[in-house]
């Protein structure tokens, strides 16, 4: 059973032809040219694959493609789109990353947070990224550049 | 990374029309946040020739409130019960429950009546609703009923819910002013762990009692025989003391990848004991406040 869904990615309408078992994420990946979002644990559990649906912070290996015909998909490709944002800035000067396979799935959980609470606290900004494992750098410079932007909104 | 199986995909805008689509197929499955289902679709656990995507019964994702009773559509997930102003204010152990469930970008898709559909022992809705003596509601071919959560759950990953049925929603009456509650979960580490160990408690005016377990017995239990003998009786030391001794009579936890028996046992006692005390401090308007660490 072959479907041809539409959502709106990055702004941009973009239709493709799914089977029910696709996932998301691989459709992101290897057929609509988005690579931001990463393969890691594929269940759920690393966040590595971290997309916006509609604003809101989700697994895209959790979710079936099929399910996001007429939904909004954000990645990193999106939110960067007319130039790096504060919060990316504040990630390279604050030199949060090493190897940056958590960098998108890290980024998309942060801007979600601040985008609704502009002014978290450290433990609230722990906890929303609490999902998303970085095996690098201990998460120090990753919290660090979170609050140096929390701080200045 | 793919889901071998060849199934059909279906998006009914009524609860009406998804009941037609589950009694016309042969192993038809629900899909609303697809946290669970997904994996089970990867790893060959599951095989529905048709999934039956519920995200477009628009009520299905309301939490409504009439009079006390509160009732949770079978989209309400996890972060929205975080976000519930009424869930906040009458029932805020079911908060402290929600938080603890994995992390964020999967408690906005993770429902809470998904979560006791998968059925796995060591689900956090399945005793923290119990203590609130929840009843699920399902909708099939044959008209719809309510199961009482007591006797929802069957075994692991097994309820008695018939394949062609749709858990429609979940409801429960908001305890009364005067009510403490406490939701104590173990886990390996600080951070998304499935619990080692739960336990719910929830104490009423006139300290009627009410406890149950997770991760501790093939499916969610109630403590039934500790519900009796603290029943009505003021929560003294003594009497916690005696609570605990009962333990063994109302759960048989086993040793698997994230604990052993014994440590189940023995780190529930502990559990317990916390948990009445913070139950009964809060019910009396002092102990500490939700969403601190009990343990």
């Amino acid at each position: 059973m072959k479907k041809t869904i539409t959502m709106n990615l990055n702004g941009d309408l973009r239709s493709v032809e799914v089977e029910p078992g696709d996932i998301l994420l691989d459709v992101l990946r290897t057929r609509l040219g988005i690579k931001s979002p990463k393969i890691g644990c594929e269940k759920g559990d690393c966040g590595a694959c971290t997309i916006l649906l509609n604003g809101k912070v989700v697994r895209s290996c959790l979710i079936l493609a099929i399910e996001v015909d007429g939904q909004e998909v954000t990645t990193v490709e999106g939110i960067g789109r007319n130039g790096a944002t504060r919060l990316q800035k504040a990630f390279v000067e604050q030199n949060s990353f090493q190897c940056g396979f958590c960098a998108p799935g890290v980024v998309l959980a942060a801007t979600a947070l601040l985008d609704k609470n502009p002014k978290p606290s450290e433990s609230e900004v722990k906890e929303a990224l609490a999902g998303n494992l970085c095996r690098c750098t201990g998460y120090g410079p990753i919290i660090d550049a979170v609050m140096s932007v929390a701080k200045e909104n | 990374m793919t889901i071998a199986l060849d199934y059909d995909y279906a998006k009914p805008a009524t609860l009406a029309q998804a009941r037609k689509l589950m009694a016309k197929h042969k192993a038809p499955r629900v899909l609303a946040g697809g946290t669970d289902l997904v994996p089970w679709l990867i790893d060959g656990m599951v095989e529905p020739d048709i999934l039956v995507d519920i995200k477009g019964i628009a009520s299905l994702g309301r939490i409504r409130v009439k009079g006390d009773v509160v009732t949770l559509g079978a989209l309400v997930t996890f972060n929205d019960l975080l976000e519930s102003k009424v869930i906040a204010k009458r029932a805020p152990m079911l908060q402290d429950m929600a938080s603890k469930v994995a992390s964020t970008g999967v408690r906005n898709r993770a429902t809470v009546l998904g979560n006791l559909c998968s059925a796995v022992p060591c689900c956090d809705a399945g005793p923290s609703l119990t203590v609130f003596d929840a009843q699920i509601q399902l909708s099939g071919p044959d008209g719809d009923r309510v199961v009482p959560l007591d006797d929802w759950f069957t075994g692991p990953r097994q309820t008695v819910r018939k394949p062609a049925e749709i858990a429609t929603a979940i409801s429960f009456t908001l305890p009364p002013k005067g009510s403490g509650a406490a939701w104590i979960k173990l886990g390996r580490y600080k951070g998304e762990d499935l619990a080692q160990a739960s336990v719910a408690v929830l104490v009423k005016p006139g300290n009627v009692c009410k406890v149950a377990f997770g991760s501790v017995a093939p499916r969610p239990v109630r403590g039934v025989k500790i519900e009796q003998l603290l029943d009505g009786r003021p929560l003294t030391d003594d009497l916690i003391a005696e609570a605990v001794k009962l333990l063994p009579e109302c759960i048989s936890p086993i040793t698997d990848v994230r604990s052993t028996r014994e440590y189940r046992m023995q780190t529930m006692e502990v559990m317990l004991e916390r948990g009445l005390k913070a139950a009964a401090a809060r019910a009396a308007g002092r102990g500490p406040k939700y969403g601190t660490a009990l343990i």
